[in-house]
């Protein structure tokens, strides 16, 4: 667990950091691994509980393994008055996972996320980092087409 | 000998030291204020809500929580309002949708008028009133269990749900909860709380049961004495 | 690499320096590089643009800058064209060559890239004639249009840290508190406390160190104003948080921003080294024996986390649990320390206040609410994005006016401000002056100044429950009342949305709603119940159509309404059967379709691929 080390002592060891510093564990191994959590326990002598505590609490963090790809639909109300949870019951279905789950072949995370502050191109779904607008239920599935799913799209011939 | 102040709990003057909480100086009145998270062995918490009381300062009145709220010279407390009792019954109400047969929330929602619940009962059973939590933490000092995510999701649990590394199998938890939902068993020389089997130790002297090993272990170092100094003899035969 | 600023010479100095590296003659393009904008793909137009000026070699013709967020988010990408200051709006890649050679070259404007108002039809061809910044107050947002984010040379060229300089070397930390009072400066995060007399409680306040902290938490949906001003403006935040803890006699502060915001964390990180370098930051700031600085820390994904109490708990590296707030954060707060939080809008607006003196910044505004508020206007408008107005304009002038009304055609319903603290005002008052108090009234709130418009097709009581499942989401757990109260006033509200309420329900949200504003924690529980108290007080019918009619009137609520395929304008064309996920939607080519009621999970997607408006909702 050098990498954890390396990461807390980049915050000086400061406990008030902690967030962040999960932050960063988490941008280093997708997820926040168990050995992770443990080492960060050790390492700044806090009880194991107080780092599980806060590794449940915020939902910026995973305790297992994100997906090869990172779908994320905002929930903001500009987006959910121009449609949005008809995208997120589309999406459910066309992936085969709810909300929140990752799919059993870790190729998908789904995730419905708080305002993006990009509300112009509402309804947004971000795709692995990238920002798609104004998205339909009929461009949605383009975008799972294209990632590998099998879906119906309105452009597809008999 | 800190300073006093005098304060007025429905419409009775009361003396209290200043510093301490509203629900204290009630207390010492013998004014009850209804209560379900509040122990004076533990810092206030003011989460279950129970304790709601009317303050005014002049003309202006709200609502606060009387474990945590200090008085203050003056201050006029009303225990008993409409708007406090509505809060009451709601929270009661709403816990008894989580846990419809515990005495102790039966016996609150009897005192209040609320005949059962109204809302859909989903059981679990804690409250999540914080208490075991909180003794872990302060009092006993390892924090072997704590709260795992949030809002409706909220639980007391171990760290990943498993054995608790830090815990000495005290006890304490169980003990304190208000609504006994924290199974602990003993039986041949072994405790059993949260799903892990904690082996005890006996007196050397007269064979019976002290206290679990980890429990002993953790004393001796606390103390600085040793587990043989501590099982040498004990309470009954000494 | 800059020498530190030990004098206001010395920052006159380089503000000269910095002006001097721009001719005001040549063609300056200023894009849009605000997150929005970056969505719209404005990245790789920006990179273009610069590859064909490379290529043509025009380097010394035409500057190129990347700005923060205009404001405009409907109409991007867009860019302001300098010195005419023309408006570019939804540029596409094809169109670089065009702006070179044209606008760039010739100094000719291109028709297409113009702004066309909807009402005259006519196009417009500088930035601030285009109606929707016509009526605005720009005072605090405009700047982010002249500036690069991650240049404290450009924030210099405008005079950028000259009110520091003030503050410092010419006033006494309690003037600089007794002009922020007289300018009677709201908090802008929601709470509208008088900031002036925040930092006097917390100058006088026992305790060091005593810190300043800015809030960036910006958790209210729909509402995204200050990330705009962080990624478009840092300085000016910086700035504004310098004087206050010079103000208040502070040596440490934090930004507390949240996880989301990536670009703004990055603008402001740069921000804060580069003033250091300065001397801006840190020890002896300018020249002075006052020295300060500050860290950045990050959010972890919780709503909660914008509240005070919760705030400071995350700081301090534990979960977001806030804390009964009897004794003020001025004299108990980060670690137990005086702390002042403030919102970054209202750290933006300090540096105008001292620069402009209070009775100036106190003449803009009505009688309680002085300056300028930003608000983010979304939803079902036609002029999506970020407007400065004074307070006092009318809720009318903003959505029509600027906003340029509803799309489609469609009719007006509602206003939802403050977020999920909040409430939405229905058509009858419009002409309401919009400041604290006003929308107070009213029964909503200022909040942070989202703007959320909604039409006929929006349906109050599916907005209402959608505000409750987000609090539900994002309570903290720790009270009764919030915890499982509003989870049972969701649960409520979905039974009415599926047509299985009663009329008790409504008297049973309305108690509930009392209780658990009364017994909540903080004010997340505390204001819950307010978008159904005010759905309830102004659009009472629609609930009591839910329920007695079983029926949603705006056509949203999904066990309440059905797909149908109306014969009249059919054509056959199948699409809908193709995409119909459960087989429902059925017919043959160039025949009428149908849906079968039994198998329709009524998604919507019939519905939104139908080019012939065949697919009616009932």
């Amino acid at each position: 667990m050098k990498k954890v080390a390396e990461i807390i002592q980049k915050y000086n060891s400061n406990k008030g950091f902690l967030v962040p510093i999960l932050q960063d564990v988490q941008k280093e191994f997708n997820y926040l691994p168990r050995e992770a959590l443990n080492a960060v326990s050790t390492i700044l002598d806090l009880p194991l509980s107080r780092i599980y505590e806060l590794a449940t609490f915020y939902k910026a963090f995973s305790l297992t393994p994100r997906g090869r790809h990172q779908l994320s639909l905002c929930m903001g109300t500009a987006c959910h008055v121009r449609g949005a949870s008809l995208l997120q019951e589309s999406i459910e279905r066309g992936l085969n996972i709810k909300a929140g789950e990752t799919s059993d072949d870790l190729e998908f995370t789904f995730e419905t996320v708080n305002c993006l502050g990009a509300c112009a191109l509402g309804p947004i779904l971000v795709v692995d980092e990238e920002y798609q607008g104004q998205v339909t239920l009929s461009k949605t599935n383009k975008i799972l087409k294209t990632l590998g799913k099998k879906v119906a799209t309105d452009d597809e011939e008999d | 000998m800190s300073e006093m102040v005098t304060l007025k709990i429905n419409g009775r003057q009361v003396q209290a030291p200043a510093g301490s909480t509203v629900i204290e100086a009630a207390r010492d009145a013998n004014i009850h204020i209804p209560n379900l998270c509040s122990n004076p062995e533990l810092e206030p918490y003011g989460a279950c809500r129970m304790c709601m009381v009317e303050i005014s300062h002049g003309k202006r009145t709200r609502l606060v929580a009387s474990c945590i709220y200090e008085v203050s010279e003056g201050l006029e407390v009303k225990t008993d309002t409409q708007r406090v009792n509505n809060v009451r019954r709601l929270v009661i109400e709403l816990m008894l949708s989580r846990n419809p047969k515990h005495p102790r929330l039966l016996e609150l929602a009897a005192q209040h008028g609320v005949e059962g619940t109204r809302f859909e009962i989903d059981v679990r059973g804690c409250i999540l009133c914080g208490q075991c939590v909180r003794t872990c933490r302060e009092v006993v000092g390892v924090s072997a269990i704590g709260f795992e995510s949030r809002g409706t999701q909220r639980r007391v649990a171990t760290p990943f749900n498993e054995s608790p590394a830090e815990c000495i199998a005290c006890g304490s938890c169980a003990y304190i909860c208000p609504v006994d939902v924290i199974p602990l068993k003993e039986k041949d020389g072994v405790r059993t709380i949260w799903k892990t089997d904690f082996p005890m130790l006996q007196c050397r002297s007269c064979g019976r049961t002290i206290a679990p090993k980890r429990q002993l272990e953790h004393f001796a170092k606390i103390t600085g004495q040793s587990l043989d100094d501590l099982t040498k003899s004990c309470v009954h035969c000494r | 690499m800059m020498k530190k600023i030990k004098s206001p010479a010395d920052l006159t100095k380089l503000q000269e320096a910095a002006k001097q590296r721009f001719d005001p003659e040549k063609p300056c393009i200023a894009f849009c590089t605000g997150t929005g904008c970056l969505a719209y793909g404005t990245q790789k137009l920006v990179d273009t643009l610069k590859d064909e000026i490379v290529k043509r070699n025009l380097g010394d013709r035409v500057y190129i800058r990347n700005t923060g967020c205009h404001g405009f988010c409907e109409r991007g990408p867009m860019a302001v064209i300098y010195p005419q200051k023309i408006f570019y709006q939804k540029i596409k890649l094809e169109d670089v060559p065009d702006v070179i050679e044209k606008t760039v070259l010739k100094g000719e404007v291109i028709d297409r890239l113009l702004y066309k108002d909807p009402v005259t039809k006519t196009k417009i061809v500088k930035e601030d004639e285009v109606p929707f910044y016509k009526k605005q107050m720009r005072l605090v947002f405009g700047m982010n249009g002249l500036i690069e984010p991650t240049s404290i040379e450009d924030y210099l060229a405008i005079g950028g840290y000259g009110a520091l300089a003030k503050a410092l070397h010419q006033m006494q930390p309690q003037q600089v508190v007794d002009e922020v009072i007289a300018a009677k400066l709201r908090g802008r995060g929601g709470g509208g406390f008088p900031t002036g007399w925040k930092w006097d409680a917390t100058r006088k306040a026992q305790g060091e160190p005593k810190y300043i902290i800015c809030n960036a938490d910006e958790g209210d949906p729909g509402a995204y104003m200050d990330r705009s001003l962080l990624e478009g403006n840092p300085h000016s935040v910086l700035e504004g948080m310098v004087i206050g803890a010079y103000a208040i006699g502070s040596t440490h502060g934090y930004i507390y921003v949240r996880n989301e915001y990536p670009l703004a964390v990055k603008n402001i990180t740069l921000a804060i080294e580069k003033a250091r370098e300065l001397g801006l930051l840190g020890d002896n700031i300018m020249g002075t024996d006052f020295s300060f600085d500050l860290l950045i820390n990050r959010g972890g994904g919780a709503f909660v986390c914008g509240e005070s109490s919760a705030l400071f708990a995350s700081i301090e590296g534990r979960s977001g649990e806030p804390r009964a707030k009897y004794v003020h954060a001025t004299d108990r707060g980060l670690y137990n320390k005086p702390t002042t939080l403030n919102n970054v809008e209202t750290w933006a607006n300090v540096p105008l206040i001292i620069n402009n003196g209070s009775a100036w910044y106190a003449g803009i505004g009505t009688e309680k609410s002085k300056g300028t508020k930003i608000f983010s206007l979304v939803g079902k408008i036609n002029n999506t994005g970020l407007v400065e107005v004074p307070m006092g304009i009318t809720l009318r002038e903003i959505i029509y006016e600027i906003g340029g009304g509803i799309p489609k055609g469609r009719k007006f319903k509602a206003v939802q401000t403050g977020g999920p603290s909040g409430g939405c005002i229905p058509e009858e008052h419009l002409d309401m002056p919009v400041d604290f108090d006003a929308l107070t009234d009213l029964g909503s709130m200022m909040g942070s100044g989202g703007m959320i418009v909604m039409d006929e097709r929006n349906c109050m009581v599916d907005v209402a429950k959608y505000f409750l499942s987000f609090l539900e989401g994002e309570s903290c757990g720790k009270c009764t009342p919030c915890r499982e109260g509003v989870l049972q006033m969701r649960k409520i509200l979905d039974r009415i949305c599926e047509g299985k309420g009663a009329m008790e329900d409504l008297d049973t949200l309305e108690w509930m709603g009392q209780a658990i504003a009364d017994g909540s924690l903080c004010a997340l529980g505390g204001s819950a119940p307010n978008p159904v108290l005010t759905t309830l007080r102004y659009f009472r019918d629609e609930y009591e159509a839910h329920i007695k009619d079983k029926r949603c009137p705006a056509g949203v609520c999904k066990a309440l309404i059905t797909y149908s395929i109306d014969p009249e304008t059919c054509t056959g064309c199948h699409v809908c059967a193709r995409i119909c996920p459960t087989q429902a939607a059925t017919g043959e080519k160039k025949e009428l379709h149908t849906i079968n009621q039994e198998l329709c999970i009524k998604c919507g997607a019939c519905y939104e691929s139908c080019k012939f408006d065949a697919v009616k909702v009932s």
